[in-house]
């Protein structure tokens, strides 16, 4: 795959347009020449936004913060996978080695009811923060820290919620699903916490608010196709959501108001 | 339970799983009846144990049961899929499902409906008749159905289709059941989806060996 080191590629990109969230998208076709197979694939779009730019044409807009595959900002479908064709990586991360000269490129929003498309690939995925506002927190006593070491947690524990906290909410898991359903998303934040001594005061009450907030969003149901957790450029694994599955059944039987 | 939970996506999933499964035991049952032909004798065997799975009083009323859960399985799907597809409205111009899961898990829809239009020819081969046999007190011998279905070719493709529908069915269904109903562990879950694998082969190559012996006239 791709070239070496300081090669340029010659390039077709197929971008999907959209003036705002009402208006009807298409896709525009765009020739870009000399692309450094070094840059990063949102660097390719800066270089092709200031072409168009100079064209007097408008820019593509496009989600982007830190650039380094933390923030979880960077979305785009990319040749019919989130985050493109590698794995374990985010857009930012995606590199123009990856691919050859001469490829059509198609890259496309997110696409969800639930995030519904802001203008071109910039989607609104504010549906996650109200999930994550619905329950993804934990009661804080006030006044001074104390002792780290007051509070045991088995290593296993401690490993498992730090993988699951390791979600950045890039929205890759719903935009890979054939059903667009967040449920790897919500089942990381629900497993982080539960998995925790932090967590256990709103434990019940957390994953069900939390998974009634995530079927109002209008996000779809799990089929277990796996799509997700190979998609997930943060290696979020699907024990998750049958740890949020356990969670909700054993909720739902005991919690009381 | 609170009743909100079967109203959950959840809760609807694990009606999926629970009535799956349930129809996967009976695939036990009917699989090892059915290989009675194997004793080849004339469909003595196979004729005594069909004439006690049409009579005992508690395999009919586990018959009633295996028709609801069936049914069930088929409204739920049909329920979860148009939710689905209102999650997604526009599809995507390009999608490299391979990169990222099996196709039998995302045909699951597919591979039910082909399952189901088997069914309406199985059930009309062989379900309907015994059951009018019973209602009307008539002796019914399956055996010599059996023979008369599958001595046309058109119906052994159709079953081998459908066969096939099945373990595809089963080799994404099981496993996924099992996930869904929070049953994922790493020192288990390998031990579950190998047995959902070889269970789903071993009953299929049982099924389908049967309309080709009967064909073939191996079984007489």
């Amino acid at each position: 795959m791709g070239s070496g080191h300081g090669k340029e590629l010659n390039l077709t990109l197929k971008v999907w347009r959209q003036k705002n969230t009402k208006a009807t998208g298409s896709f525009e076709t765009h020739q870009l020449k000399g692309i450094s197979v070094d840059m990063s694939f949102l660097e390719m779009f800066d270089v092709l936004n200031e072409k168009l730019i100079v064209e007097g044409k408008e820019a593509i807009a496009f989600d982007h913060d830190c650039r380094e595959g933390i923030c979880g900002m960077c979305s785009m479908y990319i040749n019919g996978r989130p985050h493109g064709p590698k794995d374990g990586v985010t857009t930012c991360q995606l590199h123009m080695r990856s691919f050859n000269d001469g490829d059509t490129i198609v890259v496309e929003p997110w696409r969800s009811t639930a995030f519904p498309v802001i203008k071109d690939l910039a989607v609104n995925r504010s549906a996650f923060d109200r999930i994550m506002a619905s329950g993804g927190y934990v009661s804080v006593n006030t006044g001074n820290a104390q002792d780290a070491n007051n509070i045991l947690i088995p290593k296993e524990a401690a490993d498992d919620a730090f993988g699951a906290a390791a979600c950045i909410g890039c929205g890759a898991c719903v935009a890979a699903c054939k059903n667009g359903s967040a449920m790897l998303f919500v089942s990381a934040k629900v497993s982080q916490l539960a998995l925790l001594p932090q967590g256990q005061v709103e434990r019940k009450s957390r994953v069900l608010k939390m998974v009634a907030q995530m079927d109002e969003e209008g996000f779809g149901n799990c089929t277990n196709t796996g799509a997700c957790e190979a998609e997930c450029p943060k290696g979020i694994s699907l024990e998750n959501i049958a740890r949020m599955n356990r969670e909700l059944m054993s909720a739902s039987a005991t919690y009381t108001k | 339970m609170s009743q909100g939970f079967l109203k959950t996506s959840i809760g609807k999933k694990i009606v999926m799983g629970i009535t799956g499964l349930f129809l996967t035991t009976f695939l036990i049952i009917h699989v090892s009846i059915n290989a009675c032909i194997y004793f080849n004798d004339g469909g003595k065997t196979f004729n005594a144990a069909a004439d006690f799975m049409s009579h005992n009083p508690v395999i009919r009323i586990l018959e009633i049961g295996l028709l609801a859960g069936l049914l069930i399985h088929m409204i739920q799907a049909l329920r979860l899929t148009m939710e689905n597809k209102k999650a997604r409205p526009i599809a995507y111009a390009k999608i490299d499902g391979a990169a990222n899961s099996k196709w039998y898990s995302r045909s699951m829809g597919v591979l039910g409906s082909l399952l189901l239009i088997f069914f309406v020819v199985h059930f009309a081969n062989f379900w309907f008749p015994t059951k009018v046999a019973v209602f009307t007190n008539h002796e019914h011998n399956s055996f010599e159905s059996m023979k008369l279905v599958f001595d046309q070719w058109y119906f052994v493709a159709i079953y081998l289709v459908g066969v096939g529908a099945l373990c595809y069915h089963l080799l994404h269904g099981i496993q996924s059941a099992f996930q869904t109903l929070g049953i994922n562990h790493k020192n288990y879950t390998p031990a579950i989806k190998s047995f959902g694998v070889w269970f789903s082969i071993i009953v299929s190559l049982l099924f389908a060996s049967m309309p080709i012996a009967m064909h073939l006239h191996i079984i007489q």
